[in-house]
């Protein structure tokens, strides 16, 4: 019995993991974009599952949250509304393929051949390091005079996942997070810049020519009937 | 951190609060006052000078102290880096007036992407954990792809954009695995812990090539040379000041965090990975100036002479010792001048959007433009190393480290390209004194007119009275030195 | 005999699920029936009363014809997508209801996971894509933009949805339900200090569940059925099954994060005061009854809420509804956050934590009073400001 709940983990990482790659490789092998994003899909709510396995169920969440839930809805509906059909046959490779199965392989290769184990900083083999984090504390000492002084002391203490990313994310990596999103913001105003439509400086964007004259018509009514 | 520590942070945090503030202006109501916004974007830059400088006197006693946790220091370095970016955004915003005005394209926005890209740079400068040098390296990426396709309606402009976008994105992966597998092996992204993990190791290939991903993101950065093909597409596609600002601001920063990781988190390595560099450098060198050669196109030119010029700086990285830090700090100020200068003459050149991109708008401009043409041959005279200017000082430096690091014959290559590069600036010189022509009409507005005279003086001061700025770059640098002294 | 891990691990789960499987299918069932017969009492008709007494075996009488109808699958479609549209939303659906506590744990507790909350917002957002899926493959352009204004409307109301939530999770400190519910015990329902929260969310579940007044993706006026326009017999019930299952999961959400979940009391003065949970488990398994109950019930009214929207709400128009969500929604949340964490920051301070959250209810009554006020002034026509034109052409397309 040990041995059979010891070894589902290892099961499910086995299943889930084939699918992952399974689901990643017809991605792009896919010719229907649809299909491929359904796949992209898959393959999300795949690694949201090992995320949970590793005890990261934080980040697993808001993989299928953001990912799967808004990033993907995304995809579909431009692929959708820019109604792309699928890739004729002749065209499902690029003439550069050759090289780039070429690179590939090559630094599949070396990866394989430098990333080997060991090579790693120390292992951490602590099931709760996930889990835990630095804590700045204070707490009172008495000095020999009666009167009580507070003191600083770090020490480390178990909380949650969710928790000890929260710490990570607002105080170890503030800076860097917080500049992620002037990145953001960035971006989302170059996607504007570049995605809208030339406004001249007179031409402000007004309602559709229905609305306005809808609201003429109604006007006109309420007039007439005022008179 | 306490509130002392956001103090710290205040010009990152003046430049992105004012990009922000720029950003709204025009749902404000302000789309119709587009001349306003190149004041207000100089105002920010004093703004965020000033309180550059004001930071230098809140770390005088704690230099080199990282805040947040390590992710971000204010040091002497910095702040070098920090004033010289403002600078260049500066100047750029100068540079760009005509453009804007010409182009009617909405001009808040614009300096906004500009602002921010200036918030980029100064994290790239303070940054001393890859991550935060990484994430403000992005920021300052995607802006300037943004703003490589400002001219929306050109079809070279949208093919620079998407060129510069796809290359730089892959560069930038490249860089983030490498940053990947230091953090693999070291444990941490913290340069100084990095330097501390590495001087325990004897050798570790995983690491090298985590090196080696790392310097080739940043040389795509600076355009040295395998991964420099975006560079004069880009240049010759992208809106002029913005071009001016890519072959400036964007590779001092890059030069910046090239001198930070390298002098500070990889010297144990140094024999590993300088030979590689060296090759880089070489090729660099060779490539950019024997290209340049061919070119009718200034802009063309002027991108191949900054792929060479690549090339040059990283000497001072190769070379490891005090002398190369300071002569990257020199020579990439004095690069920045003589370029922006050199961009400023071409904007002059009018003649729709195409101007000064052939060396036949450059005719019997002694005639027309006396001034600009005298300050061109200066900053040609420059950019080649020639004795009275700027430029010879730059290149002293970065040349002795190099022979002083043992890397002699990379020296005697450097030398001997810099001869060939005279070949193409003085043909520059040539068409400007020497031939009869009327070429393109001349625009020459204040602003640009000041950017230049600005270029001129620094250009002439550092090369007539090195002292002052020598000093100023050893002050600037010598917390760096010191730790590779150390090792 | 079983062994314990799996008696633990599969079977309670299994038979919990089950049984919680069986109460969404009748309370659907029950909700065509209540739906129709309350809209009817709102518009002044009776609605269904031939089937058995009062209509009531009208429940038993949809399905079963909707399962002997003819399954058209139009020539066009994509087949697979066609099938897997109506499938895909049920399981979210369902999945979710083992993460959800329906009473006092440990017995009417499926599942308790350190994130519940998370997990339920993440399973619920992929419900979308049946939607989606099935609009495209129907190879109909009124599904397709069915489709579309469904994707567009999930990710623009995913946001307002997520941030309403984080004031309650600041003041409780947790992403766990139960825990969320025990808070609410000793202090006071989320409702209060979270009253801006709380309207928002409301808003943004209706807008999740394609609801009236934000049933654009199905607006009859405009897109026939919308993405379900080619699909009829046990097809056209599974997007049905899993709308009204959707609907349930937001109410309990509603009722766990500022409703009190199962406990209808709390702790005074450290007493343990009518209904709480500790009461609840002292009673054992009649207690959890209760529990459960009084959380049905509370369910019941928001699932009667849904309908009360219906018959009193016109239908928005697209660019008004987005721009309800991307330019009030998003930015009120906002705010609410960031005022309730000053007030948390400034209320843990003193000797009085409690302040915080009664000014919190302060602030809420405010801002709500001023949307009220701001809605009763009416509209008032004028051009409107540049960038609505994005929202705007997806409307027209």
């Amino acid at each position: 019995m040990d041995a059979l709940t010891a070894s589902i983990p290892l099961l499910v990482f086995v299943v889930v993991g084939t699918i992952a790659v399974a689901s990643s490789i017809l991605v792009v092998a896919m010719r229907n974009p649809v299909n491929s994003a359904l796949f992209l899909l898959l393959t999300f709510l795949c690694v949201a599952v090992l995320f949970v396995m590793e005890g990261a169920e934080f980040v697993g969440a808001v993989q299928v949250l953001v990912y799967a839930g808004g990033i993907m809805v995304l995809f579909l509906f431009v692929v959708m509304l820019i109604n792309v059909r699928a890739l004729p046959d002749d065209r499902i490779l690029s003439p550069y393929w050759t090289g780039g199965a070429v690179v590939g392989a090559a630094v599949f290769v070396l990866l394989v051949a430098l990333v080997r184990p060991g090579v790693y900083h120390e292992q951490n083999d602590n099931p709760l390091a996930l889990r835990s984090t630095t804590v700045n504390a204070r707490h009172r000492v008495v000095q020999p005079d009666g009167t009580t002084v507070r003191k600083r002391y770090t020490r480390q203490q178990v909380v949650g996942n969710s928790e000890a990313i929260g710490m990570a994310l607002y105080r170890d990596y503030l800076v860097p997070f917080e500049v992620a999103s002037l990145f953001l913001l960035v971006a989302m105003v170059g996607a504007i810049l570049i995605g809208k439509r030339e406004l001249g400086i007179d031409d402000e964007d007004v309602d559709p020519q229905y609305i306005v004259d809808r609201v003429a018509e109604e006007k006109e009514m309420k007039e007439a009937m005022s008179a | 951190m306490t509130w002392a520590d956001t103090l710290l942070l205040l010009p990152e945090l003046i430049a992105a609060t004012g990009a922000s503030i720029l950003l709204i202006v025009p749902v404000l109501g302000g789309r119709a006052r587009g001349h306003m916004a190149k004041w207000a974007m100089l105002a920010l830059m004093a703004v965020t000078a000033l309180a550059v400088i004001g930071s230098t006197y809140a770390v005088a006693g704690v230099q080199q102290t990282p805040t947040f946790r390590a992710m971000f220091a204010v040091d002497a370095f910095s702040v070098f880096f920090k004033l010289l970016f403002v600078v260049v955004i500066a100047l750029v915003t100068l540079l760009s007036e005509d453009f804007l005005s010409e182009e009617r394209y909405s001009t808040w926005e614009y300096y906004s992407l500009l602002a921010f890209a200036l918030c980029g740079m100064m994290f790239m400068a303070s940054g001393v954990s890859l991550i935060t040098i990484y994430i403000g390296l992005e920021l300052l990426a995607l802006s300037s792809y943004i703003l490589a396709g400002y001219y929306k309606n050109h079809e070279e402009s949208t093919e620079a954009a998407m060129k510069y976008f796809i290359l730089g994105t892959v560069s930038s992966a490249i860089l983030l695995y490498g940053i990947s597998l230091i953090y693999g092996v070291c444990g941490s992204m913290r340069l100084s812990t990095i330097a501390a993990a590495l001087s325990t190791m004897l050798s570790n290939d995983a690491l090298m090539f985590g090196i080696m991903l790392l310097a080739a993101g940043l040389c795509f950065k600076i355009a040295a040379v395998p991964f420099h093909v975006w560079t004069p597409d880009v240049y010759v596609g992208a809106p002029t000041p913005i071009s001016a600002f890519l072959s400036t601001g964007s590779k001092a920063a890059a030069f910046a965090v090239f001198a930070r990781v390298f002098y500070v988190a990889f010297p144990a390595f140094h024999l590993d990975w300088s030979n590689v560099l060296a090759a880089i450098a070489a090729l660099s060198m060779i490539v950019g100036n024997l290209a340049a050669i061919t070119q009718t196109n200034v802009k063309r030119m002027l991108a191949y002479s900054s792929i060479s010029h690549a090339g040059y700086s990283l000497l001072g990285i190769i070379a490891m010792n005090e002398m190369g830090l300071r002569g990257i700090l020199i020579y990439t100020m004095v690069y920045v001048f003589a370029n922006l200068g050199i961009w400023a003459t071409i904007l002059m050149l009018r003649r729709h959007a195409y101007a000064g991109e052939s060396v036949e708008d450059f005719r019997g401009l002694h005639k027309r433009a006396p001034f600009a043409a005298f300050s061109m041959v200066v900053f040609l005279l420059s950019l080649g190393g020639i004795p009275p200017t700027a430029g010879f000082i730059g290149k002293y430096f970065l040349f002795a480290a190099a022979v002083q690091a043992g890397f002699g014959w990379l020296a005697i290559v450097a030398v001997v390209m810099s001869a060939v590069s005279m070949f193409y600036y003085l043909r520059l010189v040539v068409a400007m004194y020497l031939e009869e022509g009327s070429g393109a009409e001349t625009i020459y507005s204040p602003s640009l007119r000041f950017v230049t005279a600005l270029s001129l003086t620094v250009t002439l001061v550092v090369g007539f009275i090195p002292e002052l700025p020598i000093r100023q770059v050893i002050e600037s640098s010598s917390h760096l030195v010191g730790r590779v002294v150390q090792r | 005999m079983i062994p314990e891990p799996l008696m633990r691990y599969l079977v309670w789960p299994t038979v919990k699920f089950l049984v919680a499987f069986v109460i969404v299918q009748v309370v659907v069932a029950a909700m065509t029936y209540i739906e129709r017969r309350v809209l009817a009492f709102m518009q002044a008709r009776l609605g269904p009363n031939r089937v058995g007494p009062w209509g009531l075996f009208q429940a038993i009488a949809d399905p079963v014809k909707l399962m002997l109808k003819e399954d058209i699958v139009p020539a066009n479609a994509e087949k697979v997508g066609y099938f897997l549209g109506p499938m895909l939303p049920l399981i979210p659906a369902f999945v979710v209801f083992c993460l959800i506590p329906f009473g006092p744990p440990p017995t009417f507790v499926v599942t308790h996971v350190n994130v519940g909350l998370l997990l339920i917002l993440a399973l619920t957002s992929t419900g979308v894509y049946g939607i989606i899926l099935g609009g495209w493959a129907s190879n109909n352009k009124f599904s397709l933009m069915g489709g579309l204004r469904s994707a567009a409307q999930m990710v623009s109301y995913e946001v307002p949805f997520g941030l309403s939530i984080v004031g309650v999770l600041m003041l409780t400190g947790s992403f766990d339900l139960v825990r969320i519910v025990r808070y609410q015990e000793s202090h006071a329902w989320n409702v209060l200090p979270q009253l801006v929260g709380c309207f928002i969310f409301l808003v943004a579940m209706t807008a999740e569940n394609n609801r009236a007044p934000f049933d654009l993706p199905e607006a009859e006026s405009e897109l026939v059925a919308g993405f379900h326009t080619e699909y009829s017999g046990m097809k056209f019930a599974f997007y049905f099954l899993a709308e009204y299952a959707a609907m349930l999961v937001n109410s309990c959400l509603m009722v766990s994060l500022f409703f009190g979940g199962w406990s209808l009391g709390g702790v005074i003065m450290g007493r343990q005061v009518g209904l709480t949970t500790v009461n609840l488990q002292h009673l054992g398994l009649l207690g959890g009854v209760i529990g459960a109950t009084i959380f049905l019930v509370k369910v019941m009214l928001f699932m009667v809420a849904y309908i009360w929207f219906r018959g009193t709400f016109p239908r928005f128009r697209f660019d008004q509804f987005m721009d309800l969500g991307l330019k009030w929604m998003i930015p009120l949340s906002l705010v609410n956050i960031v005022v309730t964490g000053i007030l948390i920051l400034a209320g843990a301070g003193t000797r009085y934590p409690a302040m915080g959250e009664v000014v919190l209810t302060l602030f809420g009554i405010v801002v709500i009073a001023a949307v009220i006020l701001f809605l009763m002034k009416g509209p008032k026509p004028k051009a409107r400001p540049a960038g609505v034109a994005h929202a705007r052409r997806v409307s027209e397309v």
